[in-house]
């Protein structure tokens, strides 16, 4: 056994990708493999989490990653129970502390969480003898997002070693970037983040924290020769509270269009989290065109989730 | 009656003691001081306490305290909070007016002076609030707060946003001789923050409070300040800033004071980040004077405070600034929280730490580590804020009331929150260990933290 399945043997909660260790990125990615050839059977389901009791409790709005989790535990024939709560009725007085030990009480093995305040899943992880799954905290992480970015890269360009990768658009209030530059840091890529100085932050900041990181304002200078281009959604409340001066404006300076794809890399991957803003922070030619891996890269998040789910909670199914 | 306190090492800043000597209390007053080796004194006296090994000084004035005590007792009271201020060696604690009702009326401040005369086990001195309400709209009746017994006035938790308002304060405060306390935070700058802006904000995820948000507010301050003569007192200053614009202000003559607390003079937002994260990034520009716990979790809100927790750089003008005089008071802004407040998403928790029963082994870890000595701190806890707020603490000069703490700085300690007497138990150094504790306190010569002194001389 490597060292690597002994460290992902001990972990019991995915809270974020910065406690990874470089092996155990190797492991969930062949888990996923295995799990994305159950995904393409005639009858994609295994009985791996029979009995295994997946609580999502989205206390954000959320559909595609609910949908995803909620497919991947399916495919898995874990029991799944949906749980929405606005975080204002947390607000009022309804704890997640309290929350939780219900989850617990009602016989809950995961709890796939997400949250709109940072750090949240600490929070869980410490009331829940279960394991938890963070599926997107505030501005803070979305690791299984990372990892099935990073699953996508490897499958088209093999090595994540020395790839130079670009982030454009709202860095700040991403967690899909900081999830993105734990595990492409760590894997040894280079990171380009890209938008205007109010959407990134200090240049310092980033810096400090994560090595093979560089800040560039200018989308064409960031873009030149990378391998991947990841445009993130721009939420339209940004211009709203100051942060740009119009959509206009950033349509002009940053919206991923083929003249600037054509900067890139001839094999460059085109990437986006979803949900698309198609004219804002991505042209619909790119989304669409045939460097694009958007839709695969949702597909790639079911199989990504099992493996996780399976990795978490397999244990308890064989007992 | 009269009380012999034999074999410790005398330090009071007030009048430059830094000996061994025994301290004579008589009726409640300091009597006499007697130098070691000196004539053997004349006097016999009821009882003793035997303070070898201990550090004799002036009982600790903090200018910051949250009593909670009307309208949040779940979060302390005033027994519990000066019970928790006796065992930290402070022997006067300056209730802040943020209490529910709030302090802005003669009738708020005489009911908590009864309240204080009842429970209190240490003094208490109100403080009244700047605006009725705490609204920051209109003036509270300072004239008539002062007359009742407020010792100083603020609206701590809030900055008086309001500029007019704030200089209209100060102005009248002038004819009444007593400060201002400012909670100075330029909140468009702060609004919905949650830590220090920094690399382990950004890290985080969690929205930045940038230094320049206080370093903003401390300049407007200082201008009104000169502009109306008031005494203009900086409350829980945290960022290197804000230290060197009241250097400069009172070098050239502006009536400004400040104070920081023990938490913004050791602890840095490596400490938000947790133990893992912290050793795994250790950044240099963010390394704290205690170390951050490696078993601390991330997020924990017992590190979630208003000012927040700032970086080394912070740190060291903190420390330049008590060695200088720039900074005069050390002052906790003790503030108690129930669980319930604590246990709940960082961005949602209440900000404040439960700070008496730490800051004494807190603040000695600046002079174990060599960066401030102990007699500039133990200015800083009571003779500099007694002088703020004109009062006759904080000294051992002959005839004065006999607040005094004795103190064992080498004393080993681990920090366990449930022990404390404060209903508090929001403090980020749970399980840390400290050195330095607080063996009696005495208030006007009574004995109101340690065990009973021991009979005859």
């Amino acid at each position: 056994m490597t060292e690597a399945a002994l460290q992902m043997g001990k972990r019991r909660h995915v809270l974020d990708l910065d406690d990874f260790v470089p092996e155990e990125f190797e492991e969930v990615f062949a888990q996923a493999d295995a799990m994305a050839e159950v995904l393409a059977r005639p009858i994609a389901q295994v009985p791996a989490l029979r009995g295994v009791t997946v609580v999502n409790a989205f206390y954000e709005a959320s559909t595609r990653t609910r949908i995803s989790f909620e497919q991947a535990a399916k495919a898995l024939s874990a029991t799944v129970v949906n749980f929405t709560a606005q975080s204002s009725s947390v607000v009022k007085g309804e704890s997640l502390v309290d929350t939780v030990r219900t989850l617990e009480a009602l016989g809950a093995d995961v709890v796939v969480l997400r949250h709109a305040m940072s750090g949240a899943p600490y929070l869980v992880a410490r009331h829940f003898s279960g394991a938890v799954l963070n599926a997107g905290d505030g501005r803070h992480a979305h690791p299984t997002q990372g990892l099935l970015d990073i699953y996508t890269m490897r499958r088209h360009l093999g090595e994540i070693r020395g790839i130079r990768v670009v982030i454009v658009g709202d860095i700040l209030h991403s967690r899909v970037a900081r999830s993105n530059l734990w595990g492409l840091t760590k894997l040894g890529a280079q990171v380009v983040l890209c938008g205007p100085p109010t959407l990134v932050g200090p240049a310092s900041y980033w810096e400090a924290v994560f090595p093979n990181v560089r800040v560039c304002y200018a989308l064409e200078e960031a873009i030149a020769g990378a391998d991947v281009v990841m445009a993130l959604r721009l939420q339209k409340e940004r211009q709203e509270s100051g942060l740009l001066p119009t959509l206009r404006e950033y349509i002009r300076l940053y919206c991923l269009t083929p003249e600037r794809l054509a900067l890139a890399a001839p094999h460059a991957l085109v990437m986006h989290p979803g949900p698309m803003n198609e004219g804002v922070e991505i042209s619909p030619e790119v989304a669409t065109c045939a460097q694009s891996v958007i839709e695969e890269q949702v597909t790639n998040g079911v199989a990504i989730r099992m493996a996780l789910l399976y990795m978490l909670a397999g244990r308890k199914a064989e007992a | 009656m009269r009380l012999w306190i034999r074999g410790g090492w005398v330090i009071d800043p007030s009048q430059g003691l830094n000996q061994a000597a025994d301290l004579l209390v008589e009726d409640g007053r300091i009597a006499q001081i007697v130098p070691r080796g000196a004539e053997a004194p004349s006097f016999v006296a009821e009882q003793t306490l035997d303070a070898s090994g201990c550090i004799v000084a002036p009982g600790f004035i903090d200018l910051h305290c949250h009593l909670r005590e009307p309208g949040e007792e779940d979060k302390e009271t005033i027994a519990t909070g000066t019970r928790a201020a006796a065992r930290g060696g402070f022997t006067t604690v300056c209730a802040m007016p943020n209490t529910i009702p709030p302090t802005d009326t003669a009738a708020a401040v005489r009911q908590l002076r009864e309240m204080a005369a009842q429970r209190g086990v240490v003094r208490v001195l109100p403080v009244g609030t700047i605006t009725k309400g705490r609204a920051g709209k209109e003036l509270a009746e300072l004239a008539e707060l002062s007359e009742a017994g407020a010792v100083a006035f603020s609206d701590d938790g809030s900055p008086v946003v309001d500029g007019r308002i704030m200089r209209h304060a100060l102005l009248y405060s002038t004819m009444l001789g007593r400060p201002i306390l400012s909670h100075s935070e330029e909140r468009d700058l702060s609004a919905d923050s949650d830590m220090n802006e920094g690399p382990y904000c950004t890290v985080l995820g969690l929205r930045g409070n940038p230094a320049a948000a206080e370093v903003a507010a401390v300049a407007r301050e200082i201008a009104l300040a000169e502009l109306t003569g008031g005494h203009m007192h900086i409350c829980h200053v945290s960022t290197a800033g804000a230290v060197e614009l009241i250097r400069r202000a009172k070098a050239r003559g502006v009536p400004v004071t400040a104070e920081a607390t023990p938490h913004h003079l050791t602890l840095t937002d490596a400490w938000v980040a947790g133990g893992r994260l912290a050793s795994q990034l250790s950044l240099p520009e963010s390394e704290p004077l205690i170390p951050v716990p490696p078993d601390l979790p991330p997020y924990h809100t017992a590190t979630r405070v208003s000012p927040p927790l700032r970086t080394r750089c912070d740190l060291e003008a903190l420390w330049e600034g008590l060695r200088d005089g720039t900074i005069d008071a050390i002052a906790t802004d003790h503030a108690p929280h129930t669980w319930v407040d604590k246990e709940c998403e960082f961005g949602y928790a209440a900000p404040g730490i439960s700070g008496l029963e730490t800051a004494l082994a807190a603040v000695l870890e600046l002079h174990r580590k060599g960066v401030v000595d102990l007699p500039v701190l133990l200015r800083a806890l009571a003779w500099n804020p007694a002088r703020i707020l004109g009062l006759p603490y904080g000294t051992l000069q002959v005839g004065r009331p006999a607040d005094v703490v004795i103190f064992d700085p080498e004393a080993e300690w681990v920090v366990d929150p449930a022990a404390f007497a404060s209903k508090g138990k929001n403090t980020p150094l749970a399980g840390v260990r400290l050195h330095g504790l607080a063996r009696w306190t005495l208030v006007e010569g009574r004995v109101v933290w340690g065990p009973p002194a021991a009979p005859g001389r």
